[in-house]
């Protein structure tokens, strides 16, 4: 019971520091609309993803949980329950809905889910890299070569059909790489979420920490690559 | 609470539907027909709409209007393939098109006004109320500007479109209602003149869409087409006659052509006749469902890629679909039905009539807006991906495809020269690399205080709305000031010149009217001085000279102001003349009464 009462009162008074109702001024205690008076309230752009659907800022998350928080905001704060609401409200549901419609989005996908707690955790993330990797680097260069081949030769030749079959080789080794390479994200995200669970503040745990983060950011960055280089691919030879 | 319609807005029929009871109802119009032809005509009597006006296809069809559909929100040089297709002019003025019907040049979003007046009217008459809210529908892949010409369309026929939503969206809310379905279902929608497909989840009255795709210029029409060409070839080499020179025959090839599709729905075998001109006598000719088979096939295979791609960006394959609803009325062909069986592996329902359905949801929609249900809640999606013109012509992407929408983006502007004062932007949607092979919506001109380069920080929101239409904010980072934007579309009207059209319809509303009551006053008058004529044969021995005078006079009062324009100086001249006859009427009632009481005591006599 005193748990309960501790843990209800610490949001409540961050929630005082943060914010007053638009429409009649009285300190918003609810989570989304106003206590006294009803009136929906904007999201705060402070509010992080994880937070505004109630999930615990992790790269594992309960898809199943974030479905159902999903559809339960949607029906707070879509623009067709507002329709006969003042010009006011009818703004903060289109707002609050686009912010909503984002943040499901993003945090659906563990890619993006990925990349956008990186960026939460570390500041601005998405290195775009335009050179392969440096373990990658043979096999894009000879990629390259074959694509040139490849357009370069006759289209009824028979050389032609030689070379598609060497680019379609190329290109499952491509997909399998991207998969290796999620595989070995997907197991960071577990070692990132177990350290994050254990929550110390030593200095090994932060050493920890930001080795993990390294490694992600430069695994996510190099899964961009190939996936990129995969759809090219997937383009020209069809 | 004030009652909003729904509004399927067809490229060959319209329908407007309401709810009552829990349960949507289309309005039935005269003679029960539910649905108003999609056709527009210019008589020498004015405009008229709907099933009078079809009846000119053939008989005016440089004047009459039909598939006006195709044209919303486009150019000139879009349609450029198909001119020769469509009897009537068009021609280009600011990046619309403009129909050319006697001396007036009309919009394809004032046409569709007609035909939404026609629904209107149909719902007031039918409610017994004033109808002035509106939920329409358009094809799921129908893009920005579109969406906005319906939108005008709308505001031009004098309803407040609360909604634009998409067709197979809008049939899944009728058929969702209905079946209480949960789990994933794709809604394959091809009608006259588009093709949609998207896939949703239903889940505890949420539909959410995953993905859609499609094609806004493929159905019906393109079919009937394949017939008629066939009629026509084949009229020009058995009896060296072009038809393409006698704009009244080709509609009536379109029209045999289209009949001779429907009836091979139900049929095997059809023989399609057509009278010739110049007196080459008929054209009869036999179709089996197999020719119409395959000279439709590659058309209707070309909706299967839109499939494919939806399922691909809704990450599921046709196994995972639990079902599949079949919606417009081309899914009444036995070849779609069997060609999407085969996509998805299930027999497709088509429980509901897909003529009907689409208009059914958007009356549902309409509900949920006035807050009378409140369980259902559809998220919709952006069907095209929606971007800005950078360095080099290439689209750099802002929302992508199948967003769920409302959606938005932020992107920050700045400037590349001191003391610039402006940034051009040019916004897009496409899913191409290149600017040039996507659709451009609009350009404007951001505002930016005179400072060093790179100093200034504008941030501009692109914002789709719920009905899937494009707004752009902007606020200057610095001073924390908004701008307001004169956005110029590419490919719309603009708003002075929707305003304008507005007030035009109420004038041409007005026009009508008095056209209308000047017939009527006319009418009457030659009924009156027919009448008075008849008397004067009959009793102008019976009264005075004066009384005589002042009838001729009065006459030729009415005459005057009969081949004037003016219905109100019409009556008042009736209502001089009847004053005149006042005697002389009396006299011949006295006169025939008394007659008859002559004949009725001869009668007696008679009987006896």
């Amino acid at each position: 019971m005193d748990h309960h009462t501790h843990s209800t009162a610490a949001p409540r008074e961050l929630q005082m520091a943060r914010s007053m109702c638009w429409h009649c001024q009285s300190e918003v205690a609810g989570e989304y609309f106003c206590d006294r008076c009803v009136k929906v309230q904007p999201v705060s752009k402070e509010v992080d993803y994880f937070t505004c659907m109630s999930l615990p800022r992790r790269l594992t998350i309960d898809q199943r949980q974030l479905e159902t928080k999903f559809y339960e905001l949607s029906r707070a704060f879509h623009p067709d329950f507002y329709q006969n609401k003042s010009t006011a409200e009818q703004t903060i549901s289109l707002g609050n809905s686009a912010l909503l419609n984002t943040a499901y989005r993003t945090l659906r996908d563990p890619i993006e889910r990925a990349e956008y707690l990186i960026g939460l955790e570390a500041g601005s993330v998405k290195e775009i890299r335009n050179s392969p990797p440096a373990d990658l680097f043979e096999e894009i260069l000879e990629l390259q070569d074959t694509l040139n081949e490849y357009r370069a030769t006759d289209c009824t030749s028979e050389t032609k059909s030689t070379v598609l079959a060497k680019l379609q080789a190329e290109r499952e080794l491509l997909e399998q790489r991207q998969r290796d390479m999620e595989a070995a994200l997907q197991q960071l995200f577990i070692q990132w979420d177990r350290l994050q669970d254990r929550a110390e503040a030593t200095d090994q745990a932060r050493a920890e920490r930001s080795r993990i983060l390294k490694q992600m950011r430069e695994n996510l960055s190099n899964r961009t690559y190939v996936k990129n280089i995969v759809s090219d691919l997937a383009s020209t030879i069809g | 609470m004030v009652r909003i319609v729904g509004i399927d807005l067809g490229t060959t029929n319209s329908l407007v539907a309401y709810m009552a009871d829990g349960h949507p109802h289309i309005v039935p119009g005269r003679n029960e027909r539910t649905m108003v032809p999609s056709v527009v005509a210019m008589t020498d009597n004015g405009l008229i709409v709907g099933d009078p006006a079809r009846e000119h296809l053939t008989r005016s069809p440089e004047r009459t209007v039909y598939s006006v559909k195709r044209f919303m929100g486009k150019g000139l040089e879009d349609v450029q393939s198909e001119l020769a297709y469509f009897p009537y002019q068009l021609t280009e003025q600011g990046g619309v098109i403009r129909i050319k019907l006697g001396e007036k040049t009309y919009s394809p979003p004032q046409i569709s006004a007609m035909i939404l007046k026609e629904l209107k009217q149909r719902a007031e008459a039918h409610l017994g109320e004033s109808i002035t809210r509106a939920v329409i529908t358009v094809p799921a892949y129908f893009n920005d500007s579109q969406r906005q010409a319906t939108k005008d369309a709308g505001m031009i026929a004098g309803l407040d479109v609360l909604r634009i939503i998409n067709e197979p969206t809008a049939a899944s809310l009728a058929y969702g209602l209905q079946r209480k379905t949960q789990g994933t279902i794709t809604v394959y929608d091809l009608g006259g003149g588009t093709f949609d497909i998207s896939i949703l989840k239903l889940k505890n009255g949420i539909f959410e869409v995953l993905a859609t795709n499609g094609d806004t210029h493929l159905g019906g029409d393109d079919f009937d087409r394949q017939i008629a060409d066939l009629f026509v070839r084949e009229i020009l080499e058995q009896q060296g006659l072009d038809l393409t020179a006698y704009p009244d025959h080709m509609q009536a090839v379109r029209l045999e052509a289209e009949r001779t599709k429907i009836r091979l729905s139900d049929e095997l075998k059809i023989t399609a006749t057509l009278d010739l001109p110049e007196g080459k006598g008929r054209y009869s000719r036999e179709l089996t469902r197999d020719q119409l088979e395959s000279l439709t096939r590659k058309l209707i295979e070309r909706t299967l890629e839109p499939c494919r791609l939806a399922l691909k960006d809704a990450a599921l394959t046709s196994n995972d679909i639990d079902e599949v609803v079949l919606v417009g009325g081309s899914t009444r062909m036995p070849l779609v039905r069997q060609l999407v069986q085969a996509l998805f592996g299930k027999e497709p329902h088509c429980e509901l009539n897909p003529d009907e359905v689409v208009a059914l949801g958007a009356a549902v929609q309409a509900d949920i807006l006035s807050g009378g249900t409140t369980d259902l809640l559809l998220l919709d999606v952006t069907p095209l991906s929606l971007g800005i013109e950078t360095m080099g012509g290439v689209m750099s992407s802002l929302i992508r495809r199948n967003t769920t929408i409302p959606a938005s983006a932020k992107e920050m502007f700045t400037t590349y020269v001191d003391g610039q004062t402006g940034v051009d932007i040019h916004i897009l949607q496409g899913e191409r690399e290149l600017v040039k092979d996507n659709r451009s919506l609009a350009r404007f001109r951001l505002k930016v205080p005179p400072l060093p380069a790179g100093v200034p920080r504008i941030e501009v929101t692109f914002l789709i709305d719920a009905n899937g239409i494009l707004n752009v904010s902007a606020r200057d980072v610095r001073t924390g000031d908004t701008q307001s934007l004169a956005v110029k579309p590419s490919y719309g009207l603009k708003d002075d010149e929707v305003e304008r059209m507005i007030g035009e319809s109420y004038k041409f509303a007005a026009d009508d009217l008095k056209a209308r009551q000047l017939i009527e006053a006319r009418t009457e008058a030659d009924a009156i001085l027919m009448a008075t004529e008849k008397a004067l044969k009959q009793g102008a021995h019976l009264v005075g000279e004066e009384d005589l005078s002042s009838i001729r006079t009065t006459i030729t009062a009415v005459e005057a102001a009969k081949s004037g324009e003016d219905h109100k100086a019409i009556r008042a001249k009736m209502a001089d003349l009847e004053k005149a006859t006042h005697h002389l009427a009396e006299v011949l009632m006295d006169n025939s009464l008394k007659e008859a009481l002559e004949n009725k005591k001869l009668s007696e006599f008679s009987d006896v």
